[in-house]
């Protein structure tokens, strides 16, 4: 068993190995095999060669849509958590932000009356989720650990309370005919239409390659390194010169932006949006995809981004000893959470730098224990 | 705004503020000794709470045979009751140890950095409140009315139930036994030895694990208590009231200094009274509300809260 371990283990190492060492043209090739494979995967004449994949309960292309709006989010959080090692767990407030400033601006139910395009409020949403990031994390920012995850919950709890309660953000009545994103086909068809998910799915995965872009020279940046000095020690970092809550800020901000987006485009695609669609669970669920997959790791958050949702998505009308798979989603994930926590801290595809963290850990154990 | 509002239900606001916030303290006190000792937040206390609600519904239910349209007066009410607190008190410190056997001793064992116990005590919390969603299939269970909600006597124009009454006696009665519990007898020492200095304790000859153990197998019998009172002051149960509860029972907590016993009972009373006056301020909508507004200002301006945070500030 041991050895099946250990065998599995070098394989992979010697993937990872490889990866790093292959010339740029072969990895540039894989890449753009990998994103033609997801563009070509919602439709039907490419899926259906691919077996048990597609799921039985529900349409695959909304699933799609479904399953890019969680790795939008996993791949915010991500920064969030991953990078600066700051635990939010109220990050599905900024999604609400998105969706909400959307609402707000574009549908014809809204107190504003401003009824504009959606493309014209998808900016005004990502600047309102920009500085409710920054609002929230001013305040709360000076607290270290657990007691930041517990504010963090409480706004986003007071948010959804506030949503619920007041006349201005419509309560569970919510707001309706949000319109779609602009473009029509030649035949003059609109692109984004209310049958058929695919182009939303395309309109996100773009989005998410824009945003993977960003992301990934961000963190190469001198702001990168200066969150992962904040996430392995905080005070060593403030005193080597690092503006600590300078940069806790800026991951907070990035963490929202992403948020919004997906808030934004969410509430494009539904055209309904109401306060029932943001429960507490959302957010935990996107940590506990970005804890799966390997928080800290671009791939890994995108991995348990689209792993978390697809599973939730694949557990829908599938049996099991006559109980449906789909009310376990929640227990599932979890049981998900304590699992990785002690058995793979680092997650699926772990970053190596934080694996290492965890391992040294590991080895410092104290009297008594 | 409604100032006409709050002083004239000003009688009535508190009292329901006094009972509710009994039921708070009770299970911040879980909180607090957990935090005392380990320096973490139970997530998962919350559904330590509700497990002792949901067995003392099915006491009533399974084994006494009641509905919810029973009711029952005098001995038999007690009897009823004293059943279902057993039971509750039992099942609740079994899942409270099982939280700790299953997600927060391995990671002791490998010296997981803090962030990790909070992610395991979220992922405890919602295995376990699922579970209940699923065994109730997500619908609310009505319960016997055991004791009267309907008011027993008025005090200057202030109706008072028995139900008010129970709760309110039972909380301060576990509260003054726990106390003294952990002041006056050998185990009590024990606790605030470890909650001192863990690796000192354990030189001394103290079993760490044990005394650590002990600790959640307390916080969830009085969790689990606070269960059977939840039930006799709200008369139904869903799987999901834990969480607003565990919240709240965590501000009570933090609110008189989490980690200081009497700090739970002051900040369980505060909390419920406060929260029922913005209730009868700004409306009932805005009262859950009020209560997370209480959390963020207070972990933001004073984390320590009032009486200051310490198990260990109690000498032996």
């Amino acid at each position: 068993m041991t050895a099946l371990v250990a065998r599995i283990r070098a394989g992979r190492e010697a993937i990872g190995v490889r990866w790093r060492q292959a010339p740029r043209w072969t990895r540039w090739t894989v890449i753009a095999a990998i994103i033609a494979f997801f563009y070509a995967l919602p439709n039907k004449e490419f899926y259906q060669y691919l077996g048990p994949i597609p799921t039985t309960g529900s349409n695959f292309g909304q699933v799609l849509f479904t399953i890019s709006i969680y790795v939008l989010l996993a791949v915010g959080l991500n920064i969030v958590v991953g990078y600066a090692g700051l635990l939010d767990l109220g990050y599905f407030g900024f999604f609400a932000v998105g969706a909400y400033t959307v609402a707000v601006l574009t549908s014809p139910a809204s107190d504003l009356k401003t009824q504009w395009p959606w493309l014209m409020a998808l900016p005004v949403a990502l600047v309102v989720a920009m500085i409710s990031g920054v609002l929230l994390g001013m305040p709360t920012l000076r607290l270290r650990g657990d007691y930041l995850a517990i504010v963090t919950l409480g706004f986003a709890e007071m948010i959804r309370l506030a949503a619920t309660s007041s006349e201005f953000l419509k309560g569970q009545r919510g707001f309706n005919q949000i319109p779609h994103p602009p473009g029509r086909y030649a035949d003059g068809r609109p692109v984004f239409g209310v049958l058929d998910p695919r182009p939303y799915y395309w309109l996100v995965l773009t989005l998410i390659i824009l945003v993977l872009i960003a992301v990934r020279n961000l963190s190469n940046s001198r702001v990168g390194r200066a969150w992962v000095a904040i996430r392995e020690d905080e005070d060593a970092a403030q005193l080597m010169g690092v503006p600590t809550f300078k940069f806790k800020l800026w991951a907070f901000a990035a963490g929202a932006v992403i948020g919004g987006l997906a808030g934004a485009l969410f509430a494009g695609k539904q055209n309904f949006v109401n306060s029932q669609n943001f429960e507490l669970l959302n957010s935990i669920i996107i940590l506990a995809a970005v804890i799966f997959g390997g928080s800290g790791n671009l791939v890994g958050a995108i991995v348990g981004g689209g792993l978390v949702a697809y599973l939730i998505e694949r557990f829908r009308g599938v049996e099991l000893f006559g109980w449906e798979l789909y009310e376990f989603r929640f227990m599932f994930f979890g049981a998900v959470l304590i699992i990785m926590m002690i058995f793979r801290p680092q997650g699926l595809i772990p970053n190596r730098r934080r694996a290492a963290e965890f391992a040294d850990r590991r080895r410092e154990v104290t009297v008594g224990q | 705004m409604d100032i006409n509002g709050l002083f004239s239900n000003f009688g009535e606001l508190t009292t329901t503020g006094l009972t509710q916030g009994a039921i708070y303290a009770l299970v911040a006190l879980g909180y607090t000794l957990v935090y005392g000792v380990l320096r973490l937040i139970n997530f998962a206390h919350s559904e330590v709470f509700i497990t002792g609600a949901f067995f003392a519904v099915w006491t009533w239910q399974f084994v006494w045979g009641l509905n919810q349209d029973s009711t029952a007066g005098g001995l038999v009410a007690v009897a009823y009751l004293v059943s279902a607190m057993l039971v509750a008190a039992v099942a609740s410190a079994v899942v409270a140890s099982a939280v700790e056997v299953v997600a927060y001793r391995p990671l002791r064992k490998r010296n997981a950095p803090p962030l990790a116990f909070l992610i395991t005590a979220i992922g405890a919390s919602i295995v376990l409140s699922e579970a209940y969603a699923i065994l109730t299939r997500r619908r609310p269970t009505g319960m016997p009315t055991l004791v009267s909600t309907e008011p027993l006597f008025h005090i200057g124009g202030v109706p008072i139930s028995a139900a008010d009454l129970l709760i309110v006696s039972a909380a301060l009665v576990m509260m003054i036994v726990l106390d003294i519990f952990i002041n006056r007898s050998r185990i009590g020492r024990g606790i605030r030895a470890v909650a001192q200095d863990a690796n000192t304790a354990a030189l001394m000859g103290i079993n760490k694990d044990r005394i650590i153990l002990l600790v959640f197998l307390t916080g969830g019998l009085m969790a689990g208590i606070a269960g059977v009172l939840f039930n006799v002051r709200i008369g139904v149960l869903t799987y999901s009231v834990g969480f607003l509860m565990g919240i709240k029972a965590f501000t009570a907590a933090v609110l008189g200094g989490i980690g200081n016993l009497r700090g739970a009972l002051l900040g369980g009373l505060l909390l419920g009274v406060t929260e029922n006056y913005a209730s009868g301020l700004f409306g009932t909508n805005w009262k859950d509300f009020t209560a997370f507004a209480v959390l963020v200002v207070l972990l933001m301006f004073r984390p320590t809260g009032l009486l200051g945070e310490s198990l260990r500030g109690v000498r032996a």
